[in-house]
């Protein structure tokens, strides 16, 4: 099939970026949208020009690297699939389709479709982790998890940390992202003992990182490429809450 | 050469405590003063880097992603290995170290195994400890999968997403250490030289990837964590970036690169479906447990799988591993499914395919148990084929996986470079010529978490820290040479893309070094690699300049870096007489198809030394004692 992009391209994070439009021909549904973007790739160097620069590398949608707004929808229009997943077999010949970067006022752009998104490796370093340090653990069994728990802990910490979520936020905020890592740690016995001061600390990082707060659009829930639930933002809110008030 | 693998003296199980005696220790106080570079941050690098860091080191990390939360670690699927016995069915380190040197087909060195082996168990109590959410029973105890190779339970697991939460596990170790200043992280930075000074390693150059600026980083050590090297096939179920550049070139500055052609090519991957494709997705071997393996008896038999009754269908490795059957080792599988479709019996487009087969697991189990197990699985499966494996079989074809070749170290992890340590993926030391499902994930985490940290102390106390600083002349000279390689990528200009390239050897590659090699094949790419080679010198094309974010700039240096390596891989696959592991050369096999080993000629490491450009590498051996073991033929019928 032949499709119609309309791609940002954007040299540096102090140009001014455009929609430049591109035709993607001889597409096959099997492809998924990054080798469509490959080819249309090839197609630019072998007429001497700059390809479209993105970020991806697993390809698997497991690593969170790629991420890109397909016709104004983070990680593209399909429920649950990264854009290394996302194959032509969802579009029609002659669709338009638009290619944007993460917009998100903490992820600047680098180039084209890349972002920086180090502002969530901060949150994480501000306390995203259990204090452990290697070796003097207690055997594995010896911390018992209720199975409920394991599950929605782990429920939590399948976030790929893509970013989809921020970019859907019209507040710009990395709730539902921080909120996972919060959940998950939380839930777990082994993270409770630092639960008061990680809930602080990770929501006050997301705040000076630049990201906005939640206003309840529920818009990230939607863009998860890995359904990452809204709920872990109450619980948040009730960590959150619990940690103030002791 | 003399190649000595510094393996400890006396009894097996008393080797590493042993060792860990012998070695010297840096004391707390002067650990701060020591600066040591890790390069990568998947499973291996970042659990090493953030225990170096806890440890007092000043540690300096780099990774060519935005984050080291992608390190392909996180894509293992599967499990974790540990000898913990939790399921009481008769494990044991013993057994575990036994398992590994068998499925590894007598390649591998005991005493390094037998360590592995033994910290498997500490791996899980560290990543509970981190808050890894592993599967858990309804008591809340840790619950057990089986796997390939193994007649116990002793494959521990999250979902289908074990890789990942090993890797959140030690990243959020690593970020801790950043935040607290022991560690530095350099992201989207690539290694591209490692720099000596009078034969140790000190240090590193560098691009950065949004600038394109080279620098350098010196340090009184080096840790290679950078993973493998099956993307010289092109198609492999690595990561896009995956490559072997920093090994490769820690190689052209004199470590030995022992068994190359050891590669896995994994049974259970989603077959090719075209000439666009960029990559090939792992269904996890966990599936196996669950899932049978099968083709039409008949040849070209078109119908639908549903519609081949029972006696018409061949579960073949039921049929020729009754012991272990659809769950033998990854190399025996991978070789019988070839063996199917060459005969002509292979399903779905183009006849390079077997069916995975749930439909009976699904009668004993119920649809609901199958997709609490595997259902991210199934999901994965759907997404790339549109097909609903619940309700008819998967299609699989083998595709290459994991290389258990890699830089040579001894049982330090050591390169034949001193003050060159090498970890996880990336060295050779474990797995022998075929490892077993989820044992990459043990091994890279106890190089990083629970080896590392006593071998690299032995080296660096017998140094003076700092000695060495990034503007002595090896590190201009360094720098130089990796602008001038960078520049004369950029000066060629001619017509065929960097990916081009890249699917014309990795065809050549999975042709003639691939499953099933001959003498013919190998001399054929011994050939064509060179002339593929001079092309690409000649003709490749990329465009935009060095100072800026260039992905085919830095495509273009990993597809040259595999342009020299393949050649390495054939010369080695030529000079093994022998079929073993992943290694089989269709001219040495027995009347049974079996793998035929020899070791009276080839019980040993090969070791493979640079010499210089155009000139062949000169081969060193280290031999393989087996004391323990006895060497038998690897039966899993």
């Amino acid at each position: 099939m032949n499709l119609t992009l309309y791609v940002w391209r954007q040299k540096g994070p102090k140009d001014a970026g455009r929609l430049v439009r591109y035709e993607a021909k001889d597409i096959t549904p099997d492809m998924s949208f990054l080798e469509m973007l490959d080819v249309v790739n090839e197609g630019l160097v072998r007429n001497s020009d700059d390809p479209i620069a993105f970020d991806h590398d697993c390809r698997e949608g497991i690593c969170g690297m790629c991420a890109l707004v397909i016709n104004g929808i983070p990680q593209g229009p399909q429920k649950k699939t990264t854009i290394c997943q996302l194959h032509m077999r969802h579009f029609k010949n002659g669709d338009t389709i638009y290619v944007e970067p993460l917009r998100a006022r903490a992820f600047p752009v680098i180039r084209d479709l890349v972002v920086d998104r180090g502002s969530l490796d901060r949150i994480i370093q501000s306390g995203g982790y259990i204090s452990t340090h290697t070796g003097g653990v207690p055997d594995g069994n010896a911390i018992l998890v209720p199975k409920n728990d394991a599950d929605k802990a782990m429920d939590a910490a399948e976030c790929i940390g893509c970013g989809a979520c921020v970019a859907a936020c019209p507040n710009g905020s990395a709730m539902l992202f921080t909120a996972a890592k919060v959940t998950q740690l939380a839930t777990l016995p082994q993270g409770r003992t630092e639960a008061a001061r990680r809930v602080c600390v990770m929501t006050e990082e997301m705040l000076s990182q630049g990201f906005g707060n939640c206003g309840n659009h529920y818009e990230c829930q939607a863009a998860c490429p890995k359904g990452i639930k809204v709920q872990f933002i109450a619980k948040l809110n009730r960590e959150f809450i619990k940690a103030k008030l002791t | 050469m003399v190649l000595d693998g510094k393996t400890p003296s006396g009894p097996l199980h008393e080797k590493w405590d042993k060792r860990k005696q012998e070695m010297k220790l840096v004391s707390p106080a002067n650990k701060r003063k020591y600066r040591i570079i890790v390069v990568g941050t998947g499973l291996a690098g970042a659990s090493a880097a953030a225990t170096l860091g806890e440890l007092g080191y000043n540690v300096e990390a780099f990774c060519f992603q935005d984050t080291p939360r992608r390190g392909h670690s996180i894509a293992a699927q599967g499990g974790i290995n540990a000898a913990k016995n939790y399921p009481s069915d008769g494990d044991s380190i013993e057994r575990l170290f036994m398992d590994t040197i068998k499925g590894g087909d007598f390649r591998a060195r005991e005493a390094n195994v037998y360590r592995l082996a033994s910290v498997s168990g500490n791996i899980i109590d560290q990543a509970v400890a981190q808050g890894v959410p592993f599967a858990r029973d309804y008591a809340g105890y840790l619950d057990n999968r089986s796997f390939g190779g193994a007649q116990v339970s002793r494959t521990f697991y999250a979902r289908g997403q074990t890789g990942q939460q090993l890797l959140l596990g030690a990243y959020g170790s690593l970020m801790r250490q950043i935040r607290a200043g022991s560690v530095r992280l350099h992201p989207r930075t690539e290694m591209l030289d490692l720099v000596t000074v009078n034969g140790e390693a000190k240090g590193i150059t560098v691009r950065d990837l949004v600038t394109g600026e080279v620098s350098s980083y010196a340090a009184d050590a080096v840790c290679l964590a950078t993973g493998g090297y099956t993307n010289v096939f092109n198609l492999s179920t690595n990561a896009a970036g995956s490559n072997v550049t920093a090994a490769y070139r820690a190689y052209k500055k004199g470590a030995l690169f022992a068994n190359p052609c050891f590669t896995q090519i994994h049974p259970t991957c989603i077959p090719v479906t075209g000439e666009h494709q960029s990559k090939l997705t792992l269904m996890s071997e966990s599936l196996r447990n669950d899932g049978r393996v099968w083709v039409p008896k008949n040849k070209d038999d078109k119908r639908k799988a549903s519609d081949i009754p029972e006696p018409e269908r061949d579960y073949f490795l039921e049929r020729k591993y009754p012991a272990f059957g659809n769950l033998a080792p990854r190399d025996i599988a991978s070789r019988a499914a070839k063996e199917v479709c060459d005969e002509g019996r292979g399903v779905g487009p183009g006849g390079r395919g077997v069916y995975l087969d749930f439909a009976n697991a699904i009668d004993r189990l119920g649809e609901g148990t199958i997709r609490e197990r595997y259902g991210n699985l199934f999901e994965m499966y759907e997404q790339i084929t549109a097909e609903n494996a619940y309700h008819q079989p998967m299609r699989i074809y083998p595709a290459p996986h994991y290389t258990m070749g890699g830089l040579w170290v001894d049982y330090n992890l050591e390169s034949t470079i001193p003050g060159l340590f090498v970890l996880g993926e990336a060295n050779f030391s474990d797995h022998g010529a075929n490892r077993l499902g989820a044992s990459a994930l043990m091994q890279g985490l106890a190089d990083g978490y629970f080896i590392i940290s006593y071998t690299i102390a032995n080296y660096l106390a017998r140094t003076t820290p700092g000695a060495v600083t990034s503007d002595h002349a090896e590190f201009l000279k360094s720098r130089e040479d990796v602008a001038c390689f960078t520049g004369k990528l950029l000066a060629i200009n001619g017509k065929r893309t960097v990916n081009d390239f890249h699917r014309e050897l990795g065809r050549l590659m999975w042709e003639n070094v691939g499953m099933a090699r001959s003498e013919a094949s190998l001399k054929s790419a011994l050939s064509l690699i060179p002339r593929l080679r001079a092309e690409f010198w000649e003709n490749v094309k990329v465009t935009g300049t060095g100072s800026e974010l260039n992905q085919q700039l830095e495509k273009a240096g990993r597809v040259a870096d595999f342009l020299e390596f393949g050649e390495l891989m054939a010369a080695d696959a030529l000079h093994r007489n022998e079929s073993c592991g992943g290694h089989f050369r269709v001219e040495y096999e027995m009347p049974d198809g079996e793998a035929k080993r020899d070791d009276e000629n080839f019980c040993y490491v090969a070791a493979w030394e640079y010499k210089g450009a155009d000139k062949a590498p000169e081969l060193h051996k280290e031999p393989l004692a087996f004391e323990n073991v006895k060497l038998a033929v690897r039966s899993y019928k």
